[in-house]
Parts: C-alpha cells; sequence; structure tokens
C-alpha cells in the first residue's frame, strides 16, 4: 500500500486545472469556421403552430441558415426517446407521445423549441431569431400534476387520453389491505415533493462538426455519458451509424442527472452542421437552463403506514402521482417507478407494502432524474411517515426505526430489492451520539428562553445503486445494460492508462480511479492517466449516474487489473525462474517471495512489449479490459439527524446542527467521499429550505426563471457538519463500494423536514418550509402550498 | 444585448449634451441594473452615456451635520467609509448588505436610488433620514424624490450629484432578504433626528419605499422597540410574491421595525 492506495486522503489531480482556470469545457472549445446556433424558444405553454415564416430571418446579416421540425423530418430525423419502458397495471405500455428536436404542429412547454437559426455570430443569430414569425394559436395550459386527468384538462398530445403516461403498479395490494385492516394503529400524511430545477453550474453546450471527407460526424456536448448519446444518436434519432459519430464529453462542470439525457439542442447542432457545412456550436445562457434543462421531482402523494400493537411496521400504501413535463425525457419512466417505489421498504422490515403510481403529461418542461432520482422521494415518504408514526404512537423516533430495522441479510423486500449487506443500528447509534440526542431536550429549553423553537428530525436513509445488473433492468423495462467498461493499457515504459466508460464532471475520477491502480501496483498516482469521455478513444461503456461510477466502473478497473497482474506475474515468474504462484507485488516491485529476485514492474511491462523473452505461446502486450456486470444493486444506507431553530417572529429557519453517519462500503479516498455528502446534503437542504421551480398554474409561464427567484441554497445557509461511517464491506462487486454521491440529497429533505415539523409541533408544513411557509404555519392558518 | 453607441463623459456637462443628443439615451453609472437589463434585451437604448468617471460625483465627507457622499460612491466604499460608520453606521451597515460583493463594488449611491427599485435598500436610508438629493438641475427632499415604482421627481437628463444625509441622533437598518435575490423583502430604516423627531422609512414592501408616521408618533413618545408592539401596518397596496404575500409583509414591517429601533441603540 502507497500513501496514494485504497483509502488515502489523495489531494483531487485534476483541481490544479479547474481552479487555475485550465480546464477545457464545451464552450472553450472553438473549431475553425465555427458558427453559431441560437434557439427560438416557446413563449406559450401551449399552442397550435399555424406556420413558421423563417423568409425575414434567413435575409438577416450573417444568418446562414434557419431550420424548423420540418427540415428534421424532411430529413429523415427522428424525434428523440425515452430509453425505459414501463407497462402499466393493464397490461399495456406506457403512451409516449412524440417528442422531435423541433416543435411540429404544436409546443407543448415554454421553452419549447420552435426553430434554430445558424450565424456567423452569435448576436447575429439571436437578433435573426427575432425575425421568425410564428402563428401561435395559443390554447389552454395542464400545469399541476394533480389536476391533469381531471375532466376537461387540456391535452398534452391529443392522442393520449387523461395525459397518462402509465398508470402502474408494485407490490401486493391485497396483502397490504389486509395489514391495513388488521391495523392497530395507522399513520397518513398527503406529501408534495416539490419540483427542482438543477442548476449545474456550467449550463449545457454542444458543438456539431461534420467531416465531408470522412463522412462522419465530431459532436462535442456537455455529457455524463457519451456513448450512450451516441447510440441514441446514431440508432434512434439517425444522425449517422455510430462508426461515423465521434461524440466527445471534456470537461463537465456538473451534471446531477440534468446532462444524462439526449436533448434538442445537440441534436440539431451536429445533424445542421451537414447542412451549414462548418461546425455549430450552441452555449445554453443560464435563462435557457431554467426553461429546458430537464427538471427533477414533482410528485404528489398520498402515504400510509400500519403498524400493530408492539409498534412494528405491518404495511406500507402509497399512491403517488408523478409530473412527467410534456414529454418522456430520456430516463423518465424509471424514475416514479422502478428508481422509487422499489425503495420503499426503506431500512425496515416491512411485510407488505403497495405502491401505485401514475405518471401524467403536463404542459411543463420534462421531468427526468436529479441527484438520487426517485430515491429521495421514496426516502422522504418512508421516514416522513415513521417519523410522524412514532410522534403519534408517542415513541422516540430513533426507538421506533430501531424496532423496525432490517437485521438479517439477505433481505428480500416486497418491492424487488434484495437487500445485500448493512448495519443500520449501528449507523444510528454513532448518529445519536455524534448529535448528542440526549442533550436535546436541554438544548430546546435553552432555545424556548431565548423564544426560538428547536426541533430535531432524523432520515434513515437506503439507496440502491449501480442501477444493474443489466439482465434485471432488461426485465424491468430498461432499453440498455448497466454494466461498465474498462481497458487498462500499461505502456512500455510502465506508465498506465485507463480507458473508463464512466465519465467524470465534478466527481474526481482522475484521482479515485488512479487511487485504485495505485493501490494494486504501488505505482506513484502521477504514473496513472485516466481517459474518459471520448467515443474514438475509449471503448463502449455507460456513463456516470446512479452513484454506480464505484460500485460498477471501479469494478470493471479492478477486474482489467486482475488480469494485468495475472499476465504481468506470468512474465516476471517466466523472467526470474520462478512459479507465478510466488510473485508479489508491491511498490512497484513484481519479486520472488522468500527470495532477493525482483523486477520493476516498468521491466516487466518493457519485457511484454520488446517480447524476447515470453512464456511459451503467451502474446506480446500488457492491456486488458473488462466489461463488469454487476451481481446486484448496492445498497449505501445510514442516519442523518438535523437539528434546526426557528424564529417564530419571521418564519426563518436556521440549521444548528447535522451529523450524517453513511455506509457507503470500501472508501477509496475520504476527502472525496465527504466532499460528496457535503454537496449532496447542500443539495437536500436546497429543496428542503428553498428551491421550488414555479410555474403560474394558468399561464403556465415559468415564474422562478432566474435567481432571482428560484432560491439556490449558500454557504451561510449551511451550516458545518459532522460526518462519520460505518462500513459494511458490499459483498457484489469486487471493490466492495456501494457509491455515495447521492446519499446527501436523498437522506436530507427527509431530516430537514422531520427537524421543522418536529419544531413546529405539525405535520401541516410544505416542503419547501420558507419563511413565509413556516410564518403560515405558525399562524395557524392553512399554510400555502408550497410551490404547486 | 442590441447595438448601441457607448459614450464616455468626462463632465457633468458633456454627460448632460450627450444625453441630450441621443436619440434614447440612458446614464450607466455602476450598471447593475442597466446592464443585466440590457442583456435580457429588455431595455435597448440607442446611447448609453457613462458618467462613472465623472469627479464630481466622487467621494465622501462629513461636515455641517450631514454626510454627503458623491452620487458615483460605490457601496462598497460606504460601507467601508470610517466616515459614514463614525456618523451614520446604519447607512455603512446597509451598504455593506446590498447585493452581492460584484453589485457593490460595481453598483452606485447615485445609480440605485435614480432607478428607485421598490426592493432597493438605499431609498429607506434617504427617506429615513430626510436626505437631500442634489443634481446637475438643483436639488429635492427625499420626501419629493420618490414618486413611485421605479419613478423618482428627476427629469429627463437630469443626474444625481450627492446626497446628503443628516446626521441622526440615532438610527438603525433591518432588512428582511428575498431568500433568492437578497433584494429586500421588507427593509425598515428607522432614525432619530435632530430637528424631524422619529422617521420609519419602509423598502421591498410596497411600489416604492413610504413612511409608516404611526410607528413615528410612537417612536417621537419612546424611541424603544416596545413602543411598537401592538402597531399593525396595513396589507392594502403592499406587494405580493412567491416569496411573501401582503399579510406577511405587514407583519414583517412590525418586525423589521423593532429590529431596527434596537439596532439603533
Amino acid at each position: 500500500m502507497t500513501d496514494t492506495g485504497i483509502g488515502a486522503r489523495v489531494v483531487r489531480k485534476e483541481d490544479q486545472r479547474f481552479i487555475t482556470g485550465a480546464g477545457n469545457y464545451t464552450d472553450d472549445i472553438n473549431l475553425p469556421g465555427q458558427t453559431y446556433a441560437y434557439f427560438l424558444r416557446s413563449p406559450h405553454a401551449h399552442a397550435k403552430l399555424g406556420g413558421i415564416d423563417t423568409k425575414r430571418a434567413e435575409a438577416a446579416p450573417g444568418v446562414l441558415g434557419v431550420f424548423t421540425g420540418a427540415d428534421l423530418a424532411r430529413d429523415g430525423i427522428g424525434g428523440l426517446i425515452c430509453g425505459w419502458m414501463i407497462h402499466s397495471k393493464d397490461g399495456s405500455p406506457m403512451n409516449a407521445g412524440p417528442h422531435p428536436a423541433l416543435a411540429q404542429e404544436k409546443v407543448r412547454h415554454v421553452g419549447d423549441h420552435v426553430a434554430c437559426v445558424v450565424a456567423e455570430t452569435a448576436a447575429q443569430a439571436r437578433d435573426a431569431a427575432e425575425l421568425i414569425d410564428v402563428d401561435y394559436q395559443e390554447l389552454p395550459a395542464c400545469v399541476n400534476a394533480a389536476d391533469a386527468k381531471s375532466d376537461g384538462a387540456a391535452l398534452v398530445h391529443d392522442e393520449i387520453a387523461g395525459n397518462t403516461v402509465y398508470e402502474w403498479e408494485i407490490g401486493d395490494a391485497d396483502l397490504t389491505d389486509a395489514a391495513f385492516r388488521d391495523a392497530a394503529h395507522v399513520t397518513r400524511l398527503s406529501i408534495v415533493n416539490n419540483r427542482l430545477i438543477p442548476n449545474a453550474i456550467e449550463p449545457r453546450a454542444a458543438i456539431g462538426c461534420y467531416d465531408a471527407a470522412a463522412g462522419a460526424y465530431t459532436l462535442y456536448t456537455t455529457s455524463q455519458n457519451p456513448h450512450v448519446a451516441r447510440l441514441v444518436l446514431s440508432a434512434f434519432i439517425g444522425i449517422a451509424p455510430e462508426h461515423k459519430l465521434r461524440v466527445i464529453a471534456p470537461d463537465v462542470g456538473g451534471g446531477f442527472g440534468s446532462k444524462i439525457f439526449i436533448y434538442a439542442e445537440e441534436t440539431v447542432c451536429v445533424w445542421a452542421s451537414r447542412h451549414i457545412g462548418r461546425p455549430v456550436k450552441w452555449t445554453g445562457e443560464r435563462s435557457e437552463s431554467f426553461l429546458a434543462d430537464a427538471h427533477g421531482r414533482d410528485h404528489v402523494t398520498q402515504a400510509e403506514l400500519a403498524l400493530d400493537k408492539a409498534g412494528r411496521i405491518t404495511g406500507l400504501r402509497v399512491r403517488t402521482i408523478a409530473n412527467m413535463g410534456a414529454y418522456l425525457s430520456t430516463f423518465s419512466s424509471s424514475v416514479p417507478t422502478y428508481l422509487y417505489a422499489t425503495l420503499l421498504s426503506g431500512q425496515y422490515n416491512i411485510p407488505a407494502i403497495h405502491a401505485s403510481v401514475d405518471a401524467v403529461y403536463t404542459h411543463t418542461a420534462p421531468v427526468d432524474a436529479y441527484r438520487g432520482a426517485g430515491r429521495p422521494e421514496a426516502c422522504y415518504v418512508v421516514e416522513r411517515l415513521v417519523e410522524a408514526a412514532a410522534r403519534e404512537l408517542k415513541l422516540d423516533p430513533a426507538e421506533l426505526r430501531r424496532r423496525n430495522f432490517i437485521t438479517e441479510f439477505p433481505h428480500q423486500t416486497p418491492v424487488i430489492m434484495a437487500y445485500d449487506t448493512g448495519d443500520y443500528g449501528a449507523s444510528l447509534d454513532k448518529a445519536l451520539e455524534l448529535a448528542d440526542y440526549a442533550g436535546f431536550a436541554k438544548r430546546k429549553a435553552a432555545s424556548e428562553k431565548a423564544g426560538k423553537l428547536r426541533g430535531i428530525g432524523f432520515a434513515n436513509y437506503i439507496e440502491a445503486c449501480g442501477i444493474a445488473p443489466s439482465a434485471a433492468v432488461g426485465s424491468l423495462g430498461a432499453g440498455v445494460g448497466l454494466w461498465e467498461s474498462a481497458e487498462v493499457r500499461v505502456n512500455p515504459t510502465g506508465n498506465i492508462e485507463v480507458l473508463t466508460g464512466s465519465h467524470s464532471h465534478g466527481q474526481g475520477h482522475e484521482t479515485t480511479f488512479a487511487q485504485l491502480v495505485s493501490d494494486r501496483f504501488g505505482l506513484p498516482i502521477d504514473q496513472i492517466e485516466i481517459v474518459h469521455g471520448d467515443t474514438d478513444k475509449v471503448q463502449f461503456g455507460m456513463g456516470t449516474y446512479g452513484s454506480r461510477s464505484g460500485p460498477v466502473g471501479m469494478s470493471a478497473i479492478a477486474r482489467a487489473l486482475d488480469k494485468i497482474e495475472a499476465k504481468a506475474k506470468k512474465i516476471a515468474a517466466h523472467a526470474l525462474e520462478a512459479s507465478q504462484d510466488d510473485i508479489e507485488i508491491r511498490d512497484g516491485t513484481l519479486s520472488v517471495a522468500g527470495t532477493d529476485k525482483s523486477m520493476a514492474f516498468g521491466e516487466v511491462s518493457l519485457a511484454a512489449y520488446v517480447a524476447h523473452n515470453l512464456p511459451e505461446g503467451m502474446e506480446p502486450g500488457l492491456k486488458e479490459t473488462s466489461f463488469y456486470d454487476p451481481a446486484n444493486f448496492t445498497f449505501p444506507a445510514g442516519c442523518h439527524i438535523c437539528e434546526v431553530e426557528i424564529d417564530p417572529e419571521t418564519g426563518v429557519s436556521e440549521i444548528v446542527s447535522w451529523v450524517a453517519v453513511d455506509d457507503f462500503g470500501t472508501i477509496i479516498n475520504p476527502n472525496i467521499v465527504e466532499g460528496q455528502v457535503h454537496g449532496g446534503i447542500g443539495q437536500g437542504v436546497g429543496q428542503a429550505m428553498l428551491e421550488a421551480c414555479h410555474y403560474d398554474p394558468q399561464s403556465g409561464q415559468l415564474v422562478t426563471g432566474s435567481y432571482m427567484d428560484y432560491c439556490m441554497p449558500r454557504a451561510a445557509d449551511l451550516p458545518s457538519y459532522k460526518l462519520a461511517f460505518t462500513t459494511t464491506v458490499c459483498p457484489s462487486n469486487p471493490v466492495g463500494m456501494k457509491g455515495c454521491g447521492e446519499a446527501g440529497a436523498i437522506a436530507a429533505p427527509a431530516a430537514f423536514m422531520n427537524a421543522m415539523t418536529d419544531a413546529l409541533g405539525t405535520e401541516d408544513v410544505p416542503m419547501p418550509a420558507t419563511p413565509q411557509a413556516v410564518w403560515r404555519t405558525l399562524q395557524g392558518a392553512a399554510p400555502a402550498a408550497a410551490a404547486q | 444585448m442590441y447595438d448601441f453607441t457607448y459614450h464616455k463623459a468626462g463632465s457633468l456637462e458633456q454627460a448632460g449634451k450627450l444625453f441630450k443628443n441621443a436619440r434614447d439615451g440612458a446614464f450607466l453609472a455602476g450598471g447593475q441594473t442597466l446592464i443585466a437589463t440590457m442583456k435580457l434585451r429588455l431595455a435597448s437604448p440607442s446611447d448609453v452615456v457613462d458618467i462613472g468617471g465623472i469627479g464630481d460625483l466622487q467621494g465622501i465627507s462629513v461636515a455641517g451635520g450631514a454626510v454627503s457622499i458623491g452620487a458615483g460612491v460605490t457601496h462598497a466604499e460606504v460601507a467601508a467609509s470610517k466616515d459614514v460608520r463614525g456618523a451614520i453606521a446604519a447607512l455603512a451597515d446597509l451598504a455593506g448588505e446590498i447585493g452581492d460583493p460584484h453589485v457593490r463594488h460595481r453598483g452606485t449611491l447615485g445609480g440605485s436610488i435614480a432607478n428607485n427599485d421598490p426592493a432597493a435598500d438605499y431609498p429607506a436610508a434617504c427617506l429615513g433620514l430626510g436626505a437631500t438629493i442634489e443634481t446637475s438641475a438643483g436639488s429635492h427632499g427625499a420626501d419629493d424624490f420618490f414618486v413611485d415604482l421605479f419613478e423618482t421627481a428627476l427629469d429627463e437628463g437630469e443626474i444625481i450629484t450627492r446626497v446628503k444625509f443628516p446626521v441622526p441622533k440615532r438610527a438603525g437598518y433591518a432588512k428582511f432578504p428575498n431568500p433568492a435575490s437578497r433584494f429586500a423583502l421588507v427593509g425598515v430604516f428607522v432614525a432619530e433626528t435632530t430637528g424631524d423627531g422619529a422617521r420609519v422609512a419602509v423598502t421591498g414592501a410596497g411600489p416604492g419605499v413610504f413612511r409608516v408616521r404611526e410607528m413615528e408618533a410612537a417612536l417621537d413618545k419612546d424611541f424603544s422597540p416596545a413602543a411598537l408592539s401592538g402597531i399593525s401596518v396595513s396589507a392594502d397596496n403592499l406587494n405580493s410574491d412567491l416569496h411573501a404575500d401582503a399579510d406577511y409583509r405587514a407583519h414583517l414591517i412590525g418586525v423589521m421595525a423593532q429590529r431596527a429601533v434596537a439596532a439603533a441603540g
């Protein structure tokens, strides 16, 4: 083990270039002859397109082309797709409305793409767009999910009745009904999980480039998964065959899910580059991010928890309406189903669960995965219910949880998941200690004396990460497998390139992935290079989302390293005239155990490439590939405890303490994992305290279309966290990792809201619990609906 | 942003001339509102006359019982000024709470009050202290200056040169920031003046900054937070938006007024 191996607090290799402005983001790339695209967007939530007159725009200075949906259709360019088939409970496939990259016949949300102007400069493109005459015939809009199925609601897709995407269910309804019939106590909650706008620091951008000589396209784009983008753009949208399309996702400034999806803008830029005959670049403005990046969450839920006399949970019934927006984004259908309802068992032994999910269209931006994707929504339902049940039963919330924890593994829940390992009691105990739970009553009394309300809230979250194995997700409707690939190239001089199908957009893969290699061979970390994000360099891979780069991406690397290690040992054994079983690798040296015979790692790699003295029948070279398909999901879990203090005069709340005790399995780099927890909690607190995407319920105009109204968390909103880890090693993958990228965002909303409801003495507080909402609650009036 | 012609004025006189000759001119000071509005294509002046370099608009001085601040002085300069802090600490505190560091280092006193954003902080200080706004054409008392939403007593082409704030016996400002924008959702400036009794000015809550006479009368009798308890402000005509409806704003005026009095010491 070196000081750069597994578990070492290695400083992030990539940060030097990021903090000195030397990163290479899509907008930093400028190609010779580059032109600029501007997208004309719908100002209406719902309108019929009578006609689009582009003549004046085409004649404007600098304009090279003006494109509409009709041009795409003429070229046979297909619409954007949703890659996960969900079947309704009656067996019918989900209703996927058409999703053209540029609107045809109708616009369906404010910000919908109407036309694209390409010009010599960005300003000329934008000026010309104002000269496009669009005949919008305005129609009534359906904005809120709860209204989407009601009689007379405006239809988003004329052919889809009731705006129904699907009516899906999971679990055993009869068994669950029986549990409620026999229950000693039932806790019921109405829960709105507020809609969020992702806000990665780097807005989306794309450059399409057609090389007429090669008959091939290159697309630079802000993507979390360039190979999947290439596959979709080739096989479904029809830009070009995969071998004639290269997708490069260079440095990407944050994704949080919003850059998984294949969007209209990148599709049009790469397609238009052939018509223009020059590269076409688009860089989204922040206002465009608000309007047209896929949003997150937006559930309306009725939830019930049944308990017996002993305070044991006997059943859970959940009915959710999920807002999908106007179109089904790339993975949207999976989020409120298999990424949500399969986690409704939480950390608890619940014998009967039934959940039904109605997904609906509305005249709003598409909704898809956002940090946590379904799992924060599930955690919020379960943990709010459990906390409320404890209060109703006058039980300590820690005690009620402990009574119901799953303690034996593996554990099969009634909703598909088979938890492999965990120790929920250990996380809870550690968190109670760090939070000084025993001293809470004293602190509450002190707050009261100072005229403040104090509350404490728990979130004992669980999540499923990796989103794999392929056969399992295939049986649930996924259009792709969720394995990952790695290629490890040892160069003749002994330095190493790792080509990974994962993509780093803030996660620090260049550091952690290199640590895995450093650990294996005892090599210095600067001798290891991580290559990702270019379909011409890297073998097909599935990309980064769902906290999968550790458990799945690094597992693929580990498997490839196994092969490298085996071959290197054979070469060394042959050269040193020893048995390969006796070869040990330490500190960059392969030696024969118990002797002074050894070869440096670089000598072995050189031997592999000069090939003068290899074992009989061995091929030269030292390069190995692995396609790793995991055996199970992974199940990170933990306990977060939040303590708040509220100023009842103003409704302002302050987080005075936050404890997070997480079980992520093996930790490669504590610095990076702690950073992920900090960021995740920050985003979760954002949702719970501050952020609410708000559309005008009648017009469908986005009211929170800028930072003037959409409230992101700031440093001052967040406390200094107390973090700890309790570790159970994941048994299903070779690195023992569970994933850590989403945990904070999953646990935080429930922990914060449980603390707020504790302080306020009522469950009837909307999320986000803004000062106004809190003040209204304290007035005893019906709380103003949060965002919905 | 649409194309426009940029002019750099070296003097007030030149600025006036450039503006007069423009088809649709706009003065640029710190640009913290104008530039953003132009970038969003919501404003499209034909000519922008930059008055940021005019020396007459600079400088802070304290004399004759008043703090005189040049219209071109940035919020950061006011916040950091020992002279301002020594004479009217509440004014320095207010300047230090405007926007973010970028805004405070570019935005100016004159730009803020000429724009008269209903959620801006400075109008509360001007009205609360009974300031005099000096311009290229004369001067205005604060009570007459702030007319309505984004509307002031300034004539076309009239440029604010300095603002004179009478030094009060004591003063305080309490701001409840909009959680997203950090503009004032409700900001209350209170002062016990030397010649005009107590003044209470509220920004953020209505279509423009306004005084609360009932609170002033109560503070005239007893300048203490307790004197304000029981005084409620009507929600009629107050702003309602996503972050605060009129009732909540009315309530916050009471709370912030008490806190401002407490801060005044």
